[in-house]
C-alpha cells in the first residue's frame, strides 16, 4: 500500500503547513514529472499542488519594477508589454522555453527552483538583478537570484520554503537586453549554450553592462571580466568581440549529449557576441525580433563580423 | 492511496479514482478509455499526448491528472463536437497531413491551439508552433498545408 498523498489547497497558509509537514510542491509539472520519468528524482510521495492558491500568479508593475507571481507562466511573460519593451531578454527567454504547451503550463517559480544551469529565463533575471521571496510557516526572506543557485538542481532554499514571487527592479533608461541560445531544434529544446547581455547606454557610452552565461558553468552566473570590458566604451564591434572572448574564457562547460566542452567553449564566444550585439541594438534604435533566437543567428544587417 | 476526483473531458464528467502520481495521459487513456491521445516518448519531446486544458495546450504525459480537476480537458475525440470531423481534421485528410496517424491527435490539438491564438498564421508560425510535435512519416509539408487550409476555410466561413 503506497503512502502517496495529494493536496491542492487554495490558501497559502495551508500550503506552507503542508510543506512544513514534508509535502513537496508541483505547479506546471513540466520539469518535475519529466524529471521523474527520466530517473532524475522520483515524484514526491506527498504532493502539494499549488496551482489553485490565490495571489501566487500574475505580473504586476509599479514605478520601482516588476513582480512576477511564482505561478506566472512563460506564456504570460512573453505577452507582457513591459517585459517585451524593457526586460526584453526575459521575453526572449520565455518565448523559447519548451513548446507552446510548456509555456502555457510552466511557471517562473518552478523554472527558477529547478535550478538547471541550462534554463533560459535564469540569465535574464540574474542580469536584471532579480530577487526571490521564499516563504515558510516561519516567515519570509528575500534572496538575490545571484545567491539562490548553489549547483545543478541545488538552491539555498530549505525544503519547507516556497518561492512565492520574483522581484525585478526597473532598469535605467537607455537599457537594452538580449538572450540568445544555441539550439538544435526550434521547440522542446534546451540551450546547448546561452548568453544574456544587458547594456545601459548614456550619451552613446556604456554606463553599465551585465553578461551572464547559460549551460556553460554549474550554475547560471555573470562574467564580470566581460562586463568590465564593456563599461566606459562606445560598445563598438571590437569591444563586443573582446567581451565575447572574455565570456568564453570565464566559462567552464561540461561535455554531454548536447555538446562537447570544446564545442561549447567555441560557441560561447559566438553566442555572447550575438547577445551583446542584440542588447546594444535597441539603444541604437535598431530592432531585434522577439525571440532573439534564432533571429540573431541569421542577422547580418549590422555588417559586423559574426553579428 | 487512491484519490477520488472528477475529470471533465470533452464536456463529459468522469468520476475516477487515481494514484497521485498518475499522469493526465494515463488517466484519460486507461481510466476513461479515450485512446486518441498517444504515448510517444512519455518525455515531453514528441507532443503525441497533447490535449487542451481550459483551451491551452498541455503535454498530458507530463501533467498530474489530479491537477486537472475542475478544468475543461479536450482530446482529439472532442474536436469535432457534433460534426463528423472538424474543419481542421478534414483539411488534414484533404492535404495528405496523415500517414501512420500516430502523431495526428497531438498535431490536431497543437494546431487547434495555434489557430485559437493566431487565426491566420504564416508558414513560419505554423512550423514553429508545431515543432513540439514530431512526425516520422509525412515530412510535415502536408500538415502545414492543412493548417493553412483550415485557417483559410474559417476566414471565409
Amino acid at each position: 500500500m503506497s503512502a502517496r498523498s495529494f493536496t491542492a489547497p487554495t490558501s497559502l497558509d495551508e500550503a506552507l503547513t503542508a510543506l512544513a509537514g514534508g509535502a513537496r510542491p508541483v505547479a506546471g509539472g513540466t520539469d518535475l514529472v519529466v524529471g521523474a520519468r527520466q530517473g532524475k528524482a522520483p515524484l514526491p510521495d506527498a504532493l502539494l499542488a499549488i496551482h489553485r492558491i490565490d495571489g501566487l500568479g500574475g505580473i504586476t508593475e509599479d514605478g520601482a519594477g516588476l513582480t512576477l507571481g511564482t505561478l506566472a507562466t512563460h506564456e504570460e511573460i512573453v505577452a507582457h508589454p513591459a517585459i517585451r519593451d524593457r526586460f526584453t531578454a526575459l521575453a526572449d527567454a520565455s518565448a523559447i522555453v519548451g513548446s507552446h504547451a510548456t509555456r502555457a503550463q510552466g511557471t517562473i517559480g518552478g523554472n527558477l527552483m529547478n535550478a538547471s544551469p541550462a534554463m533560459d529565463a535564469g540569465g535574464p533575471l540574474l542580469c536584471f538583478d532579480a530577487s526571490v521571496a521564499l516563504r515558510s510557516t516561519k516567515g519570509e526572506r528575500v534572496v538575490p537570484l545571484a545567491e539562490l543557485w548553489t549547483g545543478p538542481g541545488q538552491t539555498v532554499a530549505a525544503p519547507d520554503e516556497l518561492l512565492v514571487s520574483v522581484s525585478v527592479p526597473e532598469p535605467a533608461a537607455g537599457t537594452g537586453s538580449c538572450y540568445v541560445r544555441l539550439e538544435y531544434r526550434r521547440q522542446m529544446e534546451i540551450a546547448v549554450v546561452g548568453a544574456t547581455a544587458v547594456v545601459a547606454l548614456e550619451d552613446a557610452r556604456v554606463a553599465d553592462a551585465r553578461v551572464a552565461i547559460t549551460a556553460l558553468s554549474p550554475t547560471i552566473r555573470c562574467v564580470p571580466e566581460a562586463e568590465e570590458l564593456l563599461v566606459g566604451t562606445d560598445g563598438d564591434a571590437a569591444v563586443v568581440a573582446s567581451a565575447a572572448r572574455a565570456t568564453a574564457a570565464g566559462s567552464s562547460p561540461i561535455s554531454d549529449v548536447r555538446g562537447s566542452a570544446e564545442y561549447r567553449l567555441a560557441m560561447a564566444e559566438v553566442i555572447a557576441r550575438r547577445a551583446i550585439t542584440g542588447a546594444r541594438a535597441p539603444a541604437r534604435g535598431e530592432q531585434v525580433p522577439i525571440p532573439a533566437s534564432p533571429a540573431m543567428h541569421a542577422a547580418r544587417t549590422t555588417g559586423e563580423p559574426g553579428a | 492511496m487512491k484519490v477520488e476526483t472528477t475529470l471533465t473531458v470533452n464536456g463529459t464528467a468522469y468520476p475516477v479514482e487515481l494514484d497521485p502520481h498518475t499522469t493526465l495521459l494515463r488517466a484519460v487513456r486507461d481510466e476513461i478509455g479515450l485512446t486518441g491521445p498517444k504515448e510517444g516518448c512519455d518525455d515531453s519531446e514528441c507532443g503525441a499526448c497533447m490535449m487542451l486544458m481550459d483551451g491551452k495546450p498541455v503535454n498530458a504525459c507530463s501533467y498530474l491528472a489530479l491537477q486537472a480537476e475542475g478544468r475543461a480537458i479536450t482530446t482529439v475525440e472532442g474536436l469535432a463536437g457534433s460534426e463528423a470531423l472538424a474543419p481542421l481534421q478534414r483539411a488534414f485528410l484533404e492535404q495528405g497531413g496523415v500517414q501512420c496517424g500516430f502523431c495526428t491527435p497531438g498535431m490536431l490539438i497543437s494546431a487547434t491551439a495555434l489557430l485559437g491564438s493566431v487565426p491566420d498564421p504564416s508558414e513560419e508560425e505554423i512550423r514553429v508552433a508545431l515543432a513540439g510535435n514530431l512526425c516520422r512519416c509525412t515530412g510535415y509539408d502536408g500538415i502545414v498545408r492543412a493548417v493553412h487550409q483550415a485557417a483559410a476555410d474559417s476566414a471565409t466561413a
